[in-house]
């Protein structure tokens, strides 16, 4: 059974997942986790690999649709409204619960189209103008402005692998969702690239909802507010950073948190 | 004694050879039980095989080349050839004649005059087939003792084996490649043959297509030879009309196997896709005479168009397009799937839908691939000749409408060679021109689809 801390404060929920199970065909990968992700935080969701991490972030945008075998129940609701109602249409959903990878993945066009990509299907811009400057603002909160300005047509493979997140980043922004999920965002970089992406995590903050996957217990301290902690498909614990890495209720986060095992 | 029983006589000599070395790397065995040999026995059975029969092989087939001029240098110094008519046909079939009766394949001689050839022929064919059997055996034999003599406990039977492995294998990869070269050598050399008689000019600017076969070769009428009507008939068929059949569906079947299809469906689809493609052409050809050009020319006439051609150029673009969408397809198949599902997740998790990610993120992506596709897709459709010798005419028109009859280059290629003109007029010399000008646009076309898509491997990789 999930252990609660009990001092969370009454922050606003944009997110509610309600006693969610997963299954690869018949495998079960997440079992009746129930969790409530925050407005205008950051939550971390920690945990030794396989245990499910993923799979539970792909749910809150439903990515796990385009996988045939994954089969979700429970309830998740986005402002209250299910996101798994049959009647919602799950490309609105997406707009608004932007995602990004493990390892960057621009589209094989230019930097401006990649991120002129998504407002461009949404219809965000009327005309070329108002195009450009979802682009410029973009690419200034993911703080790549200042290093791509000049090269907009440039191919986005051809930037550095810090570089091509922070554009994954600016293009999950473009749709201006209103979470943002990020699964292990830094784990292809290095800690200098890692350092700009956990600051623009800081920056962003305020303004979205974020769930992060790590595996860097230190960056789960550094950019979260709110940690959870699965183990074997369940959630095992879920309160504010400083407690759960200080001061966690159950051992076997306490276990984690210091290293013996995961 | 035919290169056959040579052929079979060496593989027996090598049978023996293989048992003997073996039976002696056992005799090593047994003399010391705790040396270990340096290579198995049959390593060492294998190596002597390999010395008795390669050579004898090699010589077998060298002899096989070799003999019937030796035989032939003999009969013509007997006394009997003296009375030969010195040139021409007449004394070419009078020694076929009496080699056919030494040789046992025809009962008697046509032309009495040749009867006095077949006993020096008899005794000349089995006096070189002794010659040849026997050192067949001496050097079947020499390789064997040469071999066997190298033979020791520690003798490395097993890499030398290998190593004669290899170059056989070597030697067989170059077959295909020679053959190649001399294709194009003859292609060539014919080639400038024709150039001789008719400019390139001409021929690769001129836009009357009306060789003579009949005519003297000696004024080969150059400007009858102009083979624009052709080229634009190939290109007309083989990679507009075809492409407009051939582009859509395949991309479209590849779109759907590859996004859309469940994998039940795919598993059928795929496979009879492929099928397709191993339809030999000429079915489609019958398929475009008997079926699509009749067909054509009905709704054609129907529509009011009373001048439309039973040979038209869309009946043949059709079925040919028709032909090449497996090619189309599973490139496009192959080059759609080699994108990285991160593309298409990353497309998805933004919002977009499945078929915004396939028209503005996977196919863009695919593109390379997609285009070198249909770059070979082209090159084969120009290259083929079935369909069109049953379906396109052999008129050379230079027009662009689909419904006339126009003829390509492989047409032109059949009609000239299989044509009345003796083998050196330039009408015949054409075919060779034209092949060669095939030849040049295919390998190119392949060349460059081949560097795309390696490419646009390397972009994924
Ligand atoms: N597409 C899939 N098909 C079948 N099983 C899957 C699939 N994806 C994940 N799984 C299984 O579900 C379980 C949870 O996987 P998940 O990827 O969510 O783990 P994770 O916590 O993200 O691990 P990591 O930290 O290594 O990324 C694992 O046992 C995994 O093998
Ligand atoms: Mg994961």
């Amino acid at each position: 059974m999930t252990v609660v801390h009990d001092n969370l404060e009454d922050t606003e929920a944009k997110m509610r997942a309600h006693d969610v199970n997963v299954f690869y065909g018949s495998k079960q990968a997440i079992d009746s986790v129930s969790i409530d992700i925050p407005q205008k935080y950051v939550t971390a969701f920690i945990g030794p690999s396989g245990c499910g991490k993923s799979t539970f972030l792909r749910c809150l945008n439903r990515m796990n649709d385009t996988i045939p075998a994954a089969r979700v129940e429970g309830e998740i609701t986005l402002d209250g409204e299910n996101i798994y109602n049959p009647k919602l249409d799950v490309v609105q959903l997406r707009a608004r619960v932007g995602m990004v990878f493990q390892k960057p993945n621009p589209f094989p066009k230019s930097i401006y189209e990649n991120i002129a990509y998504g407002p461009k299907i949404h219809g965000f811009a009327e005309g070329k103008d108002e195009l450009d400057a979802i682009v410029e603002k973009s690419l200034r909160r993911a703080g790549l402005w200042e290093e791509v300005k000049d090269r907009l047509t440039d191919s986005g493979t051809a930037l550095s692998g810090g570089q091509q997140q922070r554009l994954c980043i600016a293009r999950a922004i473009a749709v201006d969702p209103e979470v943002i999920l990020m699964d292990e965002p830094c784990s292809a970089l290095d800690p200098i690239a890692t350092a700009k992406i956990e600051e623009l995590i800081a920056d962003l903050s305020g303004r979205y909802a974020i769930v992060i996957v790590t595996h860097s217990m230190q960056q789960a301290a550094r950019v979260s507010q709110r940690t959870a902690f699965f183990h074997l498909g369940k959630m095992v614990e879920y309160g504010r950073t400083s407690d759960i890495f200080t001061n966690p209720l159950e051992q076997r986060t306490q276990d984690y948190i210091t290293g013996r095992y995961g | 004694m035919s290169p056959a029983i040579l052929l079979l006589l060496a593989l027996a000599l090598g049978l023996a050879g293989w048992l003997a070395a073996r039976g002696r790397a056992w005799t090593f065995k047994r003399a010391q039980p705790g040396v270990r040999l340096a290579a198995l026995p049959s390593y060492h059975g294998w190596y002597v095989a390999l010395w008795i029969v390669i050579p004898a092989v090699l010589f077998a087939i060298v002899w096989a080349a070799l003999s019937p001029n030796l035989v032939l240098q003999s009969v013509l110094a007997s006394p009997a050839a003296a009375d030969l008519p010195v040139f021409g046909l007449q004394r070419q079939t009078m020694l076929a004649e009496a080699r056919n009766v030494a040789l046992g394949n025809s009962p008697a001689v046509f032309n009495p005059a040749a009867a006095g050839l077949v006993e020096p022929f008899r005794s000349a064919i089995s006096f070189y087939n002794w010659i040849g059997l026997a050192a067949t055996l001496v050097i079947a034999f020499l390789g064997g003792a040469f071999s066997f003599l190298r033979l020791r406990p520690d003798f490395t039977a097993r890499t030398r084996v290998e190593k004669m492995v290899m170059t056989i294998l070597l030697l067989a990869s170059l077959v295909a490649i020679l053959t190649t070269i001399g294709i194009v050598a003859s292609l060539v050399f014919e080639t400038i043959r024709f150039f001789g008689m008719v400019s390139p000019i001409d021929f690769l600017f001129g836009a009357q297509w009306n060789p003579d076969p009949m005519s003297n070769p000696l004024n080969p009428q150059g400007d009858r030879y102009g083979a624009i009507p052709l080229f634009w008939g190939t290109i007309f068929i083989g990679a507009i009309i075809a492409m407009i059949v051939a582009i859509p569906l395949g991309l479209m079947s590849a779109i759907y196997l590859t996004q859309y299809a469940d994998p039940r469906v795919r598993a059928w689809v795929k496979p009879a896709l492929e099928i397709l493609a191993g339809v030999p052409t000429v079915v489609y050809g019958y398929f475009a005479a008997l079926t699509i050009a009749p067909g054509i020319r009905d709704i054609a006439v129907s529509l009011g168009i009373s001048n439309a051609s039973s040979e038209s150029a869309l009946a043949a673009g059709l079925v040919m397009g028709v032909m090449i969408i497996p090619f189309v397809s599973s490139m496009a198949d192959d080059s759609i799937a080699a994108v990285p599902g991160a593309m298409r997740d990353g497309s998805l998790a933004m919002g977009a839908t499945s078929s915004e990610t396939i028209r503005k993120v996977m196919i863009p992506a695919a593109l390379p691939g997609i285009v070198a596709g249909v770059m070979l897709a082209v090159s084969r459709a120009i290259g083929e000749t079935m369909i069109v010798v049953m379906a396109a005419s052999t008129a050379a028109n230079l027009s662009a409408n689909p419904l006339d009859s126009m003829t390509t280059v492989t047409v032109q290629i059949v009609a000239m060679l299989t044509g009345e003109g003796s083998f050196d007029h330039p009408a015949t010399l054409s075919a060779f021109a034209l092949g060669f000008v095939l030849f040049l646009v295919t390998l190119g076309l392949n060349f460059i689809a081949l560097r795309v898509v390696k490419r646009f491997r390397e972009a994924y990789e």
